[in-house]
């Protein structure tokens, strides 16, 4: 079957259609994207926590899960109701399937008094991903920009991202380190995927409402059998959705936020975070968008070379390294620069937040500092001595 | 990401821990370049160090990279020979866009100033505009400083472009028995060459903060700080954009820089420490 088979047992559909599936259905989605060649992921269960793996049908899917998370703090609880995404997200992120935590760009081996070169081939199976979060999809259009459309893109991105067709699972069981939606970027998905899916248990019974994203996204799924959405289903998916902003309890006041960092260079608070802060760099790991990388030459016995590309991090104290020493030597200087590049810097870099606020930074930080509290913070010291200034103008 | 291989087919030691090599591609024609860009030059086995071109454009012949051994992989290039091969990846970066004439057309006054082996990526552009001068009569004055006189790089180039009526003046921080110059800051020498403010441009490169003095001397002086630009440095890496390591505040150096005027944010980020 070819992406472009239209002959399916579904209806013609069209993007912005919303249909409605039930849980064997959302099985034979999955099947149906494994017939057309793409390679199936999604969440799954491992090592006590929700992590990308393989899923063929919905019973490789985090069935029952929920996850309870605070500053510090990630555990996983069950439930036997069957809900496949009633949790918020994991620790790993989906960037490590475009952008590798370990590949090798080149191998040069001698031969006839010169080096010759080879490049890793890439792989040519497109990638389907079965319930990314609306963040998550936003995190990837934010790598898009960094690694893809600028002016020398990273062809090993590139081609792993090439194809891709994402089915995105709205939030409706947000986290307690969530703040999507002071970002812009949930519970609903924005821009970038192919079909949505929102989870409903109620009176009807549980099924899918599913959004469709592109014309892509209509053709795959005019081979899964659905119904059209009743009024009932739309006005469940708004409530379940409304739900679930409301239940979201941290927020980031992003207004004049990239020019207050970038007026707060010298705000005590640094030293302050710095306090608490290991600059053991999990924050940069979990981070969906964070895409420092180091790049590093090793040799072996043959005498062949190799240049490898792993992930680093702005944490590491190396990373600023310049001839004899880091530039960004303690701590405070380095959160300093981790979080005013997600949050201001990012804007000049790429034109648009390296922060899509899945809150993995807040839950993964073994003390638990919190993104959204230190800006605050520092947009409270900064309106005090701005209160100040005015007073003594005044004067 | 892949280096071209090239060969190195002259070497030069310029002081007792900085030596120019030149290179010429195994196969294939020399890379085209601008002043004030950098090569990512590869020591095969050792890695990969962000080198800035010292020649010109205008010069026929191999690239030259004048480098300063401070870490494995520029030890490694300081210790390479005639023969040994070496990678070259770029150019990469922006460049002191020597062609720009002021806003009024006029052939203006071109300050380079130059803190140690800061001198290195500014050697282009010198000798381009030294050669332009002859033609467009815009003057060109190189101030040099130094720690100590064994760390002046390109003697024999101070010389010659003094010879083609460009204006040079040294200082070193520290003088030895055999130095009747100037000693003192770079910064002192602003005072003593007779460039016109109003219609000046500057070219700076070396320590940080010697940069920061230096265009804080010349807006003092009048200079637009728009006409002053700086060679920043960060930990290139990959030149492409990718690997996050030169970002200095808005700026992924290798991308935006390393040439960037001193005016606006520039001017902050040379106050802060530790950015």
């Amino acid at each position: 079957m070819s992406l472009h088979d239209r002959s399916g047992l579904g209806p013609n559909l069209d993007v912005e259609d919303l249909v409605v599936i039930r849980p064997d259905q959302l099985n034979d989605l999955i099947a149906r994207l494994g017939d057309l060649g793409y390679e199936t992921k999604g969440p799954t269960i491992g090592d006590g926590a929700i992590v990308p793996g393989a899923v063929r049908g919905t019973s490789d899917l985090p069935v029952g899960a929920r996850d309870a998370q605070s500053p510090g703090r990630y555990r996983l609880e069950y439930s036997d109701d069957g809900h496949l995404f009633e949790w918020a997200v994991g620790a790993r992120s989906w960037k490590a399937e475009f952008f590798a935590p370990r590949e090798r760009q080149w191998r040069a081996v001698i031969v006839d008094g010169t080096l010759r070169f080879t490049e890793p081939t890439k792989s040519a199976r497109p990638l389907a991903i079965i319930g990314a979060r609306p963040c998550e999809v936003a995190a990837i259009s934010v790598l898009d920009e960094v690694l893809m459309n600028g002016a020398c893109p990273d062809t090993g991105y590139d081609a792993r991202r090439e194809g891709l067709f994402v089915v995105v699972a709205e939030c409706t069981a947000p986290g307690g380190t969530c703040f999507c939606a002071s970002m812009g970027s949930g519970p609903s998905a924005g821009p970038g995927f192919d079909l949505a899916l929102l989870e409903l248990d109620d009176a009807d019974g549980h099924r899918f409402v599913v959004r469709v994203g592109t014309a892509r996204g209509a053709e795959v799924m005019a081979g899964v059998s659905s119904t059209s959405a009743t009024d009932a289903d739309v006005a469940a998916r708004a409530q379940a959705l409304d739900r679930s902003i409301n239940r979201m309890h941290r927020h980031l006041q992003t207004e004049g936020l990239a020019a207050l960092l970038a007026r707060s260079m010298e705000s005590p608070r640094w030293d302050q975070i710095a306090e608490r802060c290991l600059s053991c760099g999990n924050c940069t790991l979990v981070c969906p968008t964070c895409f420092c990388s180091d790049f590093r030459d090793t040799t072996d016995v043959s005498g062949a070379v190799e240049r490898t590309r792993t992930w680093s991090s702005c944490f590491d104290l190396d990373h600023s390294y310049l001839h004899g020493g880091p530039v960004r030597a303690s701590t405070s200087s380095r959160y300093r620069q981790w979080m005013s590049h997600k949050l201001s810097t990012w804007w000049d870099q790429f034109d648009t937040s390296g922060c899509v606020g899945c809150g993995r930074c807040i839950t993964w930080c073994p003390v638990g500092i919190d993104i959204t509290e230190e800006a605050a913070a520092i947009r409270g010291d900064d309106e005090a001595a701005r209160a100040v200034h005015v007073e003594e103008e005044a004067r | 990401m892949t280096p071209v291989v090239h060969r190195v087919v002259g070497r030069r030691r310029e002081t007792d821990d900085v030596v120019t090599i030149q290179l010429e591609p195994v196969s294939g024609t020399r890379l085209e370049f601008r002043p004030g860009q950098f090569n990512m030059l590869s020591a095969f086995g050792i890695g990969e160090a962000a080198i800035s071109l010292s020649g010109a454009p205008r010069d026929p012949g191999p690239l030259r990279h004048t480098v300063r051994d401070v870490g494995p992989v520029s030890h490694a290039l300081c210790q390479s020979d005639v023969g040994d091969l070496v990678g070259v990846r770029g150019p990469f970066g922006s460049d002191w866009r020597i062609g720009d004439r002021s806003e009024d057309g006029r052939d203006r006054d071109t300050v380079v100033v130059a803190g140690g082996i800061g001198l290195a990526p500014l050697r282009g552009a010198v000798q381009e505009l030294v050669a332009a001068s002859r033609e467009n009569g815009g003057r060109v004055f190189v101030l040099v400083g130094a720690r100590d006189p064994s760390q002046i790089i390109f003697n024999e180039d101070l010389q010659a472009w003094a010879d083609d009526g460009a204006y040079v003046d040294l200082t070193v921080d520290r003088a030895s028995a055999q130095w009747s110059g100037r000693v003192g800051l770079v910064t002192t020498l602003l005072g003593r060459a007779p460039f016109d403010p109003a219609r000046t441009r500057a070219l700076i490169c070396g320590p940080e903060i010697m940069m920061r003095f230096t265009a804080r001397a010349l807006v003092d002086m009048g200079v637009d700080q728009r006409a002053i630009l700086v060679s920043l440095e960060r930990n290139m890496e990959c030149g492409l954009g990718w690997c996050g390591h030169c970002q200095l505040g808005p700026f992924l150096l290798c991308r935006d820089g390393p040439v960037v005027a001193y005016a606006g944010v520039v001017s902050d980020l040379l106050a802060e420490r530790e950015r």
